[in-house]
């Protein structure tokens, strides 16, 4: 088989300027079997499955790497969610299975584990209770464990205690990592109908129907997509659909790929391949710099959402066409303080809270990296996750809540994170309260499944 | 199984013997060539090969090394790719 070299020099200009990357190789990894009452032996089961199982993780994926010429930039792991297995430990504590995980994860040298999680959407049991209050410390003493917390599912409506919990444990989690400017909370998410193959962090877990072991791939290329787009000579809205659906194919195509090599290699399973357009702080990694291409003056403005919609059913399109092992999130994301583009609308005032919440509605996951000034009560945290969790269970989709309470920061200050983190311009939230409606705790009733309209 | 043909882009600015520079290194490692394509686009030079080591013992990273040394040392961009990439992004 040959290849014309425009294909070829299309492939390698994907890579070299646009910025094409497998954003993410996530190993889940099933910790059933390492339940122990004493929480010492079960630190020590959850290691050894660990590095037993990932011990390879990093040397195979730099050999892919190498092998195709595309760059892979995180190896990650993701678990059961320790609330889980942790449930029967007799201990009330589990800051150290988190301390357990991180070192795990260092050991076999990859960027991120996952899972130290709870699934709460409809109530919750003493071990779920005891990882919720073990977050704070837990997140501020280790570098590389991701928390989340599913609060609610369309299945089941919106558990309002655990929503008026998380507010508190969020403003801990910063409070805690002061130092760092609340960095804690970087690693911390809040969902509604989370996804149990997902790669991305920090909601990344290792789902109960998954099996031992899986290889599960998150493909990114803002970049791609973008670029594709703008050379289009005055396309109609059609046009820009049928273009990003094409180039999303393309990018999922690769990613099956890589995922099914890394798998085999390794001789596990291979698990999915989210096609999620992750950007990154690097000029020309945008979802926002895509919404502008489309005719948008600039993100946040009028018509912001429609564009966002377009792109992100676009996304999956292609992604479904292309695999058929799409699963995750697969779609747009908006982190603000990983997108040039959106810190920039965000600096300008052209994007504000309440339009963020609009995209939600449309998109990939929900409120994303977004500083909000230190001092924000915990009962409004909780207030902006019960309404972001509101659009995620009537709309039968994944939404999620990652918001920095940055301390000793107000509106007009700025987060700086550095990396992939990026930095964050603290926004503006309203100032009328709404605790007397998180205090009330209880549970939103699930949504009817019918009369939809 | 993985292909034991690769795709290899050499990019740059046209010199004098980039050609035998890069087909040197691929015939110490023994690499064939299958097909050559080579054009020169606003004064950038651009070359795609198509070749194969069918060897068990073939050292990939060591060829890439040498390669990529090799396109320092002359002033050009050489990417060595496993076929496959291209396969599954262009081809049904």
């Amino acid at each position: 088989m040959f290849f014309h070299p425009e294909e070829i020099m299309e492939t390698i200009q994907m890579i070299n300027t646009e910025k094409l990357d497998i954003r993410t190789v996530t190993m889940g990894i099933n910790l059933r079997d390492c339940c122990h009452p004493n929480i010492e032996v079960f630190n020590q089961n959850i290691y050894s499955k660990i590095t037993y199982f990932a011990k390879k993780l990093v040397e195979t994926t730099n050999k892919i790497e190498n092998m195709y010429g595309i760059p892979i930039i995180n190896k990650r792991i993701s678990v059961t969610p320790i609330s889980l297995i942790a449930e029967s430990c007799e201990s009330n504590n589990l800051v150290s299975t988190a301390i357990t995980m991180d070192k795990a994860a260092a050991e076999v040298g990859v960027d991120f584990i996952g899972g130290f999680s709870a699934l709460v959407h409809k109530g919750i049991t003493p071990g779920d209770m005891k990882l919720i209050q073990s977050i704070p410390e837990a997140l501020s003493t280790t570098e590389k464990v991701c928390s989340s917390i599913n609060v609610a599912t369309t299945k089941a409506g919106i558990n309002m205690d655990a929503v008026a919990l998380m507010g508190d444990i969020i403003k801990q989690t910063a409070l805690l990592s002061k130092d760092k400017q609340g960095i804690g909370c970087a690693k911390l998410v809040v969902f509604a109908n989370a996804p149990e193959d997902n790669p991305f962090m920090a909601g990344a877990f290792h789902g109960i129907g998954e099996e031992d072991c899986v290889i599960n791939v998150g493909v990114s290329g803002p970049g791609v997509v973008n670029s594709a787009v703008q050379g289009l000579d005055e396309p109609t809205i059609d046009e820009i659909a049928e273009e990003i659906k094409k180039t999303a194919f393309k990018i999922t195509r690769m990613g099956e790929m890589v995922g099914r090599k890394v798998s085999k290699e390794l001789n596990v399973s291979f698990g999915v391949v989210d096609l999620s357009l992750a950007p990154t702080p690097e000029i020309g990694d945008s979802v926002a710099a895509i919404i502008e291409s489309m005719g948008i003056e600039q993100c946040g403005a009028h018509g912001t959402t429609a564009a966002l919609a377009l792109l992100n059913d676009a996304v999956k399109k292609g992604g479904a066409m292309a695999s058929s092992s799409i699963g995750g999130l697969s779609g747009a994301f908006i982190p603000v303080s990983e997108d040039a583009g959106m810190i920039k609308a965000v600096e300008s005032g052209a994007l504000n809270i309440e339009k963020l919440e609009a995209m939600t509605s449309v998109c990939s996951v929900g409120l994303d990296m977004i500083a909000i000034p230190g001092n924000t009560p915990s009962s409004t945290i909780s207030a902006i996750i019960a309404d972001e969790m509101a659009i995620g269970v009537i709309n039968k989709k994944t939404t999620a809540v990652r918001l920095i309470p940055a301390p000793g920061k107000d509106v007009g200050d700025t987060v700086e994170f550095g990396g992939l983190l990026g930095r964050a311009p603290v926004i503006k939230l309203s100032s009328l309260k709404a605790g007397n409606f998180i205090k009330k705790g209880g549970r939103i009733p699930a949504p009817l499944q019918a009369l939809n309209n | 199984m993985t292909s034991n043909r690769y795709v290899i882009t050499v990019i740059g600015t046209d010199k004098v013997g980039i050609v035998a520079s890069i087909t040197k290194v691929m015939a110490d490692f023994n690499v064939n060539i299958i097909d050559i394509s080579q054009t020169i686009m606003e004064d950038i030079f651009t070359m795609t090969m198509f070749a194969e080591n069918i060897n068990d013992d073939f050292d990939l990273l060591a060829f890439q090394k040498k390669m990529n040394y090799e396109g320092e040392r002359l002033g050009v961009e050489v990417k060595v790719q496993n076929e496959d990439v291209f396969k599954y992004m262009h081809r049904i």
